[in-house]
């Protein structure tokens, strides 16, 4: 407990310490791609990041926010095409408006690879929207694979809900 | 920059405080005729810091590898500390139908440290086979007892004992959404655990250096992805990989100069690079449109086997590190072979696979292809090699928690290590120690 406390009171000095969102200098050369979300900083954006979400538009589609998959399956269901489509047509609207695509799998399997799985589920709907006419700059994916459940439990039905991309809305 | 580092390091020092999640060593299975040895409590010249019970250490350690029984002190009938004095009364030991009898002292030095002097004796031939000596820091007592079993399971047994090694877990616990995860090493029987890292995002795929100084794992603290290296010792650790989209599956290269990791840029598509730590410069090692991941090298760092999806369901492929080498696939039984991790000899291969619905641990001869399954659960994860090959250590799951697993490569000797609270997973076996 005394080591959660004094690592929230050394996080938030060495937030307002490091007031340098400079490009870290161990940042090297980037792979295919390097977004301008990751670049911003070496530890203190997570707490930046930590601070981004936001509610989102209401309304009876927009307010769902998670999309769910079938076992070992990325395309999107048809009972989850309107509601995809209800965030592309609102994103469409609203070029400055982020989401960030989070994926996610179910516990079954080497991690790892569920790490791939979840990801690719965060790209079958970030495809899903630039189709739709979402710009490619309003869009950001992560996968934490089996790391962080909705529910608990080793069963079909709990599988089934962890098997997801949740659209989380940035400020 | 680099006061930013100093400060990131003392928060991983800060971090560095003993004793959390203790975990309970359980022997689920041994051969079924152990043999039988007494080790005999050792002489004291002087009180030790900390009074450990070294003889004790080590009868734990024979007796958590299956093959041995340790004789109970109570059935002693005498508590020799020489190897003269068993020989004294060796028909007396015989009769209590003992094979081998363990003595030892312990004393003091000047220099503050202590020696542990150990004699083993085998019984049926009368003879003293083993007197060696240690010197160690009272606060390494525990390891020298490491030290004193490993030396006798490989007098005995003919393979070097893995006591004296080391453990790194994830350590889980809280209801999700709230959950609190920790990164920590142990001494290979689950004592002396010390947590080197707690994060409220997840922490996963913790993997040793071949110097066993080192633990590379993915952290996820800034809500993405992130690589980091850091010194176990001194608590000081680096991000080393951050880039857009995955930064995952981290090993170190058999020299600790580079790093495999598992990127995949904004487009999503997994492949495996080589991260040269020292200068930053990233080398593609796979190219393919389907997940590849899970890269690990095979001792002389010549080549790497992972996991890939390209032929539609998780097999294993090795991919030479040499100028214009293809990747070949190694697995073919089952629909699911995962998670490789190439044994210290190289000639083995353990794999997480899909065995008649079960997830378990296989090991497959890499000589001529035959997969072995050896472990029991539903849902076993993360195998691991001890680095003497003997044994692999996985996670499995029991009651809905995780808990960890060592299994004989034999499949014959088996324990199993839970929490006292939580959950652990991602268990990884360092090096020996020098």
């Amino acid at each position: 407990m005394k080591n959660v406390v004094l690592t929230a009171v050394l996080m938030t000095s060495l937030a307002m310490l490091a007031g340098c969102p400079s490009k870290p200098k161990e940042q090297p050369a980037p792979p295919p791609q390097q977004s301008t979300a990751d670049t911003s900083g070496v530890d203190n954006a997570g707490a930046t990041l930590d601070n981004t979400e936001s509610a989102g538009p209401s309304g009876e589609l927009l307010s769902k926010r998670v999309i769910y998959f079938d076992f070992d399956k990325s395309d999107i269901r048809a009972d989850s095409q309107s509601v995809v489509a209800a965030h592309a047509a609102f994103l469409a609207k609203n070029p400055s408006q982020k989401v960030r695509l989070e994926g996610h799998a179910d516990e079954r399997g080497s991690r790892e690879y569920n790490i791939g799985l979840g990801e690719r589920r965060a790209q079958a709907v970030r495809r899903a929207l630039l189709l739709q006419g979402v710009a490619e700059v309003q869009l950001s994916t992560v996968s934490y694979g089996e790391e962080r459940p909705a529910v608990a439990g080793s069963d079909e039905q709990a599988y089934a809900l962890n098997r997801r991309v949740e659209i989380v809305y940035l400020k | 920059m680099r006061k930013f580092s100093k400060l990131l390091s003392m928060i991983a020092l800060a971090l560095a405080s003993p004793a959390f999640a203790q975990l309970q060593l359980t022997i689920t299975s041994g051969v079924t005729d152990p043999i039988p040895i007494a080790v005999v409590q050792f002489g004291a010249t002087a009180p030790l810091s900390g009074g450990l019970d070294v003889a004790a250490v080590v009868q734990r350690d024979l007796e958590s590898s299956g093959r041995f029984k340790g004789m109970a002190r109570t059935d002693m009938l005498s508590k020799p500390t020489t190897s003269a004095e068993v020989m004294a009364d060796v028909a007396g030991w015989k009769q209590m139908r003992v094979n081998y009898v363990a003595v030892g002292r312990l004393a003091s030095l000047a220099s503050g440290e202590a020696t542990i002097d150990v004699e083993l004796v085998n019984v049926l031939t009368a003879q003293t086979i083993l007197s060696q000596k240690w010197t160690v820091q009272p606060a390494n007592l525990r390891n020298g007892a490491h030290r004193v079993a490993d030396s006798i399971y490989q007098k005995i047994i003919g393979v070097r004992g893995a006591f004296a090694t080391r453990i790194a877990y994830v350590s889980v616990d809280g209801k999700a959404p709230a959950l609190r995860y920790q990164l920590i090493v142990a001494d290979a029987d689950g004592e002396n655990p010390r947590m080197i890292l707690q994060s409220d995002r997840p922490l996963m795929s913790p993997a040793w250096s071949t110097d066993g100084k080192w633990l590379a794992y993915v952290s996820f603290e800034r809500r993405v992805s992130a690589v980091y290296v850091q010194e176990v010792s001194s608590g000081k650790r680096s991000m080393v990989s951050a880039r857009a989209g995955i930064n995952g599956a981290p090993a170190w290269s058999p020299d600790g100069r580079k790093l495999a990791v598992t990127l995949s840029g904004n487009n999503g598509n997994l492949d495996i690079y080589l991260l040269d730590l020292q200068t930053q410069a990233l080398t593609r090692i796979t190219d393919d449109p389907g997940i590849d991941t899970e890269a690990s090298f095979t001792p002389d760092g010549g080549a790497i086997y992972f996991t890939s999806d390209r032929s539609g369901s998780p097999q294993v492929y090795r991919q030479g590190l040499g100028a214009g080498e293809r990747p070949k696939r190694i697995t073919f039984t089952g629909t699911y072979n995962a998670r490789p991790r190439v044994s210290p000899d190289g000639k083995q291969l353990a794999v997480l696979t899909l065995d008649n619905g079960a997830y378990r641990i296989a090991v497959q001869d890499l000589s001529n292809g035959t997969l072995q399954v050896l472990s029991k659960g539903r849902q076993d994860e993360s195998p691991s090699f001890a680095p003497n090959g003997a044994m692999v250590i996985l996670a499995g799951r029991e009651r809905g928690q995780g808990v960890l697993q060592t299994i004989s490569i034999d499949g014959q000797t088996s324990f199993r290590l839970n929490a006292d609270a939580g959950e652990v997973r991602e268990p990884v076996w360092g090096p020996f120690l020098p």
